[in-house]
C-alpha cells in the first residue's frame, strides 16, 4: 500500500476555551477563544489559517449542541479560507478533522482550523436535561421509532447494548463502574475537568438511576467550552513551537445498517469498523500504544472501543478493567488520562484528541504518561465512530 | 407543573402505512417478495437483492426481548417513570427489531429472551404504538 494520505498532514497547535458548568458566554465567543489559542499555540497567526471545519455545523440539535457555523467563525475571525466543511453525518465528531488531513494533503489549504464548541450546561440551567423530543408533539425521521416509547436520550438506546453484553459475557456493573472510577481519578490531575472530588465504588454504584445499568456516574456531564486544534501540513513540521503530533492512521469505515436499534450485533458498535480499518492503515499494533482516549459518553462505549481496538478480546473488556489498574495511570494503558467525558464534561469527541496531542507533546504534568510516543483516539458510540492513531 | 404529553411519529410518506396499520391492529412490514425479506424501517429497494418488487406483509407480532433497559429518568417534567424500553426481535426474521416498551409485566420479571406479543395502544386517530406483553400473558 502507497502511504496513506493523512501522513501528510500533522497537529501542529490545540487550545481549549474555558470549560465549565454554566459558563453562560455565546458559543461564538468561546470558539473565538480557543481558536485564537489554537492557532498561537501552533505559532501561527490568524492571517495564516486557510482552512476551516467543524462537527456539527448549524443544525437543529439539542439546546446548545451544535455551537457555531463555520461561517460565523471565519467571519468573527475576519479569515479567508480555501478549503471548508460542517457536517453531522461522517465519522462520528473527529470527521471534520479527518476531513482536513485530507484537505492539507491535497494541497487545498495548508492550516486548517478545526472546532468543537458546545453550550449544554448553559442551555440547561433553566429546565435541567431534557429528552430528546421532550415538548414536540410530533416525531419526525428515525426518531418516530424512539421517542414514542420514551426512548429519548442516547442514554436509553445505549443501555441496551450494555444489557445485551452484561447478558452474552457476563460484564459487571462494577466493570463499567472502573470506567468511571478511573476518569475521576485522573480528573483530580487536570485543572479544566468539572469534576474533580474522589469518587469510590461505593458512591458509584449507590448513584441514583438513569436507565440501567446506567446510574448517574455512567453518563457523560454536559458542559460550555470549545475545543481547537490546528491540522497543518507536514511539511511545516519543523517550524513548530511545539514537537508535531502525526497522523499515522484514520479509522473511518462503516459497516452494516447504520441504525441505532437495527445495529446487527449489540454488544459491538461501529468502532468495530473504524478500529480495523486504522489498523490495515498501519504497521503499528495494540502492543505499541501508550495512551488510548476513548469515548465515554457512556462508561459501556469505552468498553466496545477497547474491544474494537483489539486491547482485549471481544467480550473480555469487563475483566480487562476490572479493579482499574489496568488503565490507570501508571499501568500499561492508562485510558482517559484527562478524566474523559465523564468526569472532565462533555467536550463531545474532541476533548480526547486534545488530551492525546498533550499527551504525545509530554505537557501533561502529574498526569503525564512517561516516553509518551503512540496514542490512539476513539470517538462515537453505537452506529457512529471514527479513531485516530496519532504519533510523536 | 408541565404535563408531560407524549409525542407520538408523525405521519411520513415511508412510514405511514406503518403506523396506520398499527391503528387497525395489525403489524406489517415492507417486504422484498423475492428475497421474502422484511425491510424496516421502510426503504424503496431491498439491500440484499436491490430490487423493487416489494410489497407489504404482516407478522405474527411475536417476538423475543433481544435487550431492554428499565427508564428512570423524567425526560420530561410530568412525565411518569420507571418504565421498561425494550429492544425486540420480531420471530420471523433474525434482526427484525422494534425499540418498545414492554408493558403488562412487572418490571423484575422482565428478561432477556423472553416471548413477547404485540399489542397496540392507540395514541390518535391514524396512529397506535406496538408495545409488547408476555407472551404468556392471561
Amino acid at each position: 500500500m502507497s502511504e496513506p494520505l493523512e501522513r501528510r498532514a500533522i497537529i501542529s497547535g490545540v487550545a481549549q476555551s474555558a470549560i465549565g458548568r454554566r459558563l453562560f458566554r455565546d458559543d461564538l465567543d468561546l470558539t473565538c477563544e480557543a481558536a485564537l489559542a489554537a492557532i498561537a499555540d501552533a505559532g501561527l497567526k490568524p492571517d495564516n489559517i486557510d482552512g476551516i471545519a467543524a462537527y456539527p455545523g448549524p443544525i437543529q440539535g439539542g439546546p446548545g449542541f451544535a455551537g457555531p457555523g463555520i461561517y460565523e467563525v471565519q467571519d468573527a475571525l475576519g479569515i479567508d479560507v480555501r478549503w471548508h466543511v460542517s457536517g453531522l453525518e461522517g465519522p462520528a465528531q473527529i470527521s471534520p478533522i479527518i476531513h482536513a488531513t485530507l484537505a492539507v494533503a491535497a494541497g487545498l489549504c495548508r492550516h486548517a482550523l478545526v472546532y468543537r464548541t458546545v453550550t449544554e450546561a448553559s442551555a440547561a440551567a433553566d429546565t435541567g436535561r431534557r429528552g430528546i423530543g421532550a415538548g414536540s408533539l410530533e416525531i419526525s425521521g428515525f426518531a418516530a421509532f424512539f421517542i414514542p416509547f420514551g426512548a429519548m436520550s442516547a442514554a436509553n438506546w445505549l443501555a441496551l447494548y450494555a444489557r445485551r453484553h452484561m447478558h452474552e459475557f457476563g460484564t459487571k456493573k462494577e466493570h463499567l463502574g472502573a470506567i468511571a472510577l478511573t476518569g475521576r481519578k485522573h480528573a483530580a490531575f487536570n485543572p479544566k475537568a468539572v469534576y474533580r472530588e474522589p469518587m469510590t465504588m461505593d458512591d458509584y454504584l449507590n448513584a441514583r438511576l438513569v436507565s440501567e445499568p446506567f446510574g448517574l456516574y455512567d453518563c457523560d456531564a454536559p458542559v460550555d467550552g470549545s475545543t481547537a486544534v490546528v491540522v497543518s501540513s507536514a511539511d511545516t513540521a519543523r517550524d513548530l513551537p511545539h514537537p508535531a503530533v502525526r497522523f499515522n492512521a484514520v479509522g473511518t469505515a462503516m459497516h452494516k445498517r447504520p441504525l441505532w436499534d437495527q445495529w446487527e450485533d449489540i454488544t459491538t458498535m461501529a468502532a468495530r469498523d473504524a478500529a480495523a480499518h486504522m489498523w490495515s492503515r498501519t504497521d503499528l499494533t495494540p502492543q505499541d500504544v501508550d495512551t488510548v482516549q476513548l469515548y465515554d459518553g457512556f462508561s459501556f462505549l469505552t468498553l466496545a472501543w477497547l474491544e474494537a481496538l483489539g486491547f482485549c478480546r471481544r467480550g473480555e473488556s469487563g475483566p480487562f478493567v476490572e479493579g482499574g489498574r489496568r488503565i490507570q495511570l501508571g499501568g500499561e494503558l492508562p485510558l482517559n488520562t484527562w478524566g474523559g467525558q465523564l468526569s472532565g464534561g462533555r467536550l463531545h469527541g474532541f476533548g480526547f484528541v486534545a488530551e492525546a496531542v498533550r499527551q504525545l507533546r509530554g505537557e501533561c504534568g502529574q498526569r503525564q504518561v512517561p516516553n509518551c510516543e503512540v496514542a490512539v483516539v476513539g470517538v462515537g458510540g453505537g452506529p457512529v465512530a471514527g479513531c485516530l492513531l496519532l504519533t510523536r | 407543573m408541565a404535563t408531560f404529553i407524549r409525542p407520538i411519529p408523525a405521519l411520513e410518506p415511508r412510514t405511514e402505512a406503518f403506523w396506520k396499520a398499527c391503528r387497525a391492529g395489525r403489524l406489517e412490514f415492507t417486504r422484498c417478495i423475492p428475497c421474502n425479506h422484511f425491510i424496516h424501517p421502510s426503504r424503496p429497494i431491498c439491500p440484499k437483492c436491490r430490487g423493487r418488487n416489494l410489497d407489504v406483509a404482516p407478522v405474527s407480532g411475536r417476538a423475543r426481548l433481544h435487550s431492554y433497559t428499565v427508564n428512570h429518568q423524567r425526560w420530561y417534567p410530568g412525565q411518569e417513570v420507571p418504565y421498561v424500553i425494550g429492544l425486540v426481535e420480531l420471530i420471523e426474521q433474525t434482526n427484525l427489531r422494534l425499540m418498545t416498551n414492554v408493558i403488562n409485566c412487572p418490571i423484575e420479571r422482565v428478561q432477556i429472551g423472553m416471548p413477547l406479543r404485540v399489542v397496540f395502544e392507540n395514541v390518535s386517530d391514524e396512529v397506535a404504538l406496538p408495545l409488547f406483553e408476555p407472551e404468556a400473558h392471561a
